[in-house]
């Protein structure tokens, strides 16, 4: 990768965080899952997916399914800073004169599914996967899951059947901020060792730190698809990644904070100087 | 009892089955919760930290959740089965319809974060069907309090009856309005205000509803009836028969799908016992989206000003 290409996806990662940040008022969000899958969508967007403004309705286009829904400020985000999303509309967040819902609809554009209860896409992708491998087509299919997603008993049967059918255009990434909800995941149901889970299910595994750009570029720009496997990419990452008073933490889920506090978060995301936050914010839903 | 609107003390349902549970937790060993990773949401967490060796949370897997749930109530235990009323319902449908509703397990279903006042989480959350979908399973009974005060009820009423049970609730402060004191009888509704020009049958947020667009209804001389079916199976056949009589026209108020909820079952009674003119305070027949409760009620019509609108056209008044 290019320090040009890295510089970018530096500061268009630093805008994402900056937008998800604003989106965590006035209703609040999930900044926690949002702030973990950042770099993954970022880099997915500007150096991996076939996916722009004049191909969303076009055949051959990539496609990324976001399953858990919960972090697409993530994605709000990114779609703004690639043009394909009015960068005003993110101030409609949760507003009904617009689209810019808690979790994703297609009436955005760029959004291919609407997600929310968890464990539906990935069965979703594999029937676009399956129907551009009969037609031949080259493209890519992307799914992001959240690791508390795997609870589902849905996305398990999908496990079995893409290996059966040899699904090798289809890309899962596990986004493994080890949190769901207000605990850690390996508190509640062992997801561990994850890697040998999917290996024996058939997948083809891989482990990156999901925050790291030259790490994710040396695994996708050297990605061998269509090797008969699906592929399964645990991105180890950081629950609420780049803002310190909520890294880790199990009581920061959801949040809706003040006016007062989104502006010392924009600080925080700078300078990483703790921003004080109220109990009150935290865990309103 | 006569209800003020002014200033209504304004208390969260979903805080009142925290409560109900904590008062079982003490009063019943046979009692144990189950979560799906929404425990302090749901407002078990409290039960949790109480009793920690009765709860069980199977994390973010609700069929499994139902299946267990059905596993305890056959060893004699009174499994709470409790998520969000989407999360609760359509997803473990089928386990819901073998395991425990054909099974007839003596397992309780209690969903918070139900209808319309899930707000900002969106379509995919707002629980619309939810009261269909369980009022259709042969051997379940369905209840959909109106406030803190008889969710707490309901939930205790569920848990000393044998069978299984879904009760729905809320998530944000809504008014506290029903007699503490009063009695919550399985399949009995009660009138909350008399009139008899019109009835308002309405369940769950929409009582409140109900009662606020017949004040305003005074002031326009039409005195409208509001009852509170607070009992979605068994409905309360005799109190729709007898308000058919004494008031004519009949609108129902939910905050639900217009098909397979409160208008539904009341026409169901009405067509055979007693036509007589209806119209619904409903969901027409659409998704939601985000948004704030308040916002929601306005926009898909279901508030006291829908209401109001309805009921006078009805009785063809301007």
């Amino acid at each position: 990768m290019t320090k040009e290409k890295h510089n970018e996806l530096k500061k268009v990662a630093y805008k994402v965080r900056q937008h998800i940040i604003h989106m965590s008022t006035d209703g609040g969000c999930f900044i926690g899952a949002s702030l973990s899958c950042v770099d993954i969508i970022v880099y997915l967007y500007l150096s991996f997916l076939n996916i722009n403004k004049n191909n969303l309705k076009s055949p051959d286009r990539d496609y990324l399914f976001l399953s858990k829904g919960h972090d697409v400020p993530a994605l709000y985000g990114t779609l703004a800073e690639i043009g394909l999303l009015q960068k005003s509309r993110l101030k409609n967040h949760l507003k009904t004169n617009d689209f810019i819902y808690w979790h994703p609809n297609t009436n955005i554009p760029g959004i291919e599914f609407h997600s929310g209860s968890l464990g539906h896409l990935l069965s979703v992708a594999m029937g676009v996967a399956y129907d551009c491998k009969l037609k031949k087509q080259k493209n890519k299919i992307v799914v992001i899951l959240g690791d508390g997603e795997l609870n589902e008993g849905s996305v398990w049967e999908a496990f079995l059947v893409a290996a059966s059918l040899k699904l090798d255009n289809l890309i899962v990434i596990v986004d493994r901020n080890k949190f769901q909800a207000n605990i850690e995941t390996e508190k509640l149901n062992k997801l561990e060792p994850l890697s040998d889970k999917l290996k024996s299910f058939g997948w083809s595994v891989r482990k990156i730190n999901g925050h790291i750009f030259t790490e994710i570029d040396g695994l996708f720009s050297q990605l061998s698809v269509h090797s008969g496997k699906p592929m399964f990419i645990i991105a180890d990452t950081i629950r609420g990644k780049g803002l310190p008073s909520i890294e880790e933490r199990a009581d920061r889920w959801f949040v809706n904070f003040t006016k007062e506090e989104v502006e010392s978060l924009l600080h925080e995301l700078k300078t990483r100087e703790m921003s004080k936050l109220t109990s009150e914010t935290l865990m309103v839903r | 009892m006569k209800i003020s609107l002014e200033n209504p003390e304004l208390k969260e349902t979903r805080q009142a089955f925290a409560d109900a549970l904590l008062k079982l937790g003490k009063e019943n060993p046979k009692v144990v919760v189950l979560g799906g990773d929404v425990s302090g949401s749901v407002k078990t967490n409290i039960f949790r930290d109480a009793y920690p060796e009765r709860f069980f949370s199977v994390g973010i897997s609700e069929q499994d959740m139902m299946g267990v749930a059905a596993g305890l109530a056959v060893a004699g235990k009174i499994p709470i089965a409790s998520t969000y009323g989407e999360f609760a319902t359509g997803r473990p449908f089928d386990q819901i319809r073998q395991s425990i509703a054909y099974s007839e397990m003596n397992v309780k279903i209690c969903a918070s974060h139900c209808g319309i006042s899930v707000g900002p989480d969106g379509a995919t959350h707002q629980s619309l069907e939810d009261v269909g979908i369980m009022r259709i399973l042969p051997h379940i009974t369905v209840l959909t309090p109106a406030d803190y005060n008889q969710t707490y009820k309901a939930v205790l009423k569920a848990v000393e009856t044998e069978g299984p049970f879904y009760v729905r609730f809320y998530r944000d402060k809504t008014p506290n309005f029903t007699d503490a004191n009063a009695n919550y009888e399985i399949g009995k509704s009660d009138i909350l205000t008399d009139g008899n020009d019109i009835t308002l049958i309405a369940n769950g947020l929409l009582v409140w509803e109900a009662l606020r667009a017949a004040e305003i209804l005074k002031k326009d001389g039409i005195e409208a009836r509001v009852v509170n079916m607070h009992t979605i199976k068994p409905i309360d056949r005799e109190m729709i028969i007898r308000c058919s009589k004494e008031t004519g026209g009949i609108i129902t108020c939910e905050d639900h799908q217009v098909h397979g909820g409160l208008f539904s079952a009341t026409a169901e009674v009405i067509v055979r016992e007693n036509p007589v003119k209806m119209d619904y305070i409903a969901v027409n027949d659409t998704f939601g989206e985000s948004g704030t409760m308040e916002e929601l009620m306005r926009k898909y019509k279901i508030n006291y000003e829908e209401i109001v609108r309805k009921t006078k056209k009805l009785l063809n008044k301007k």
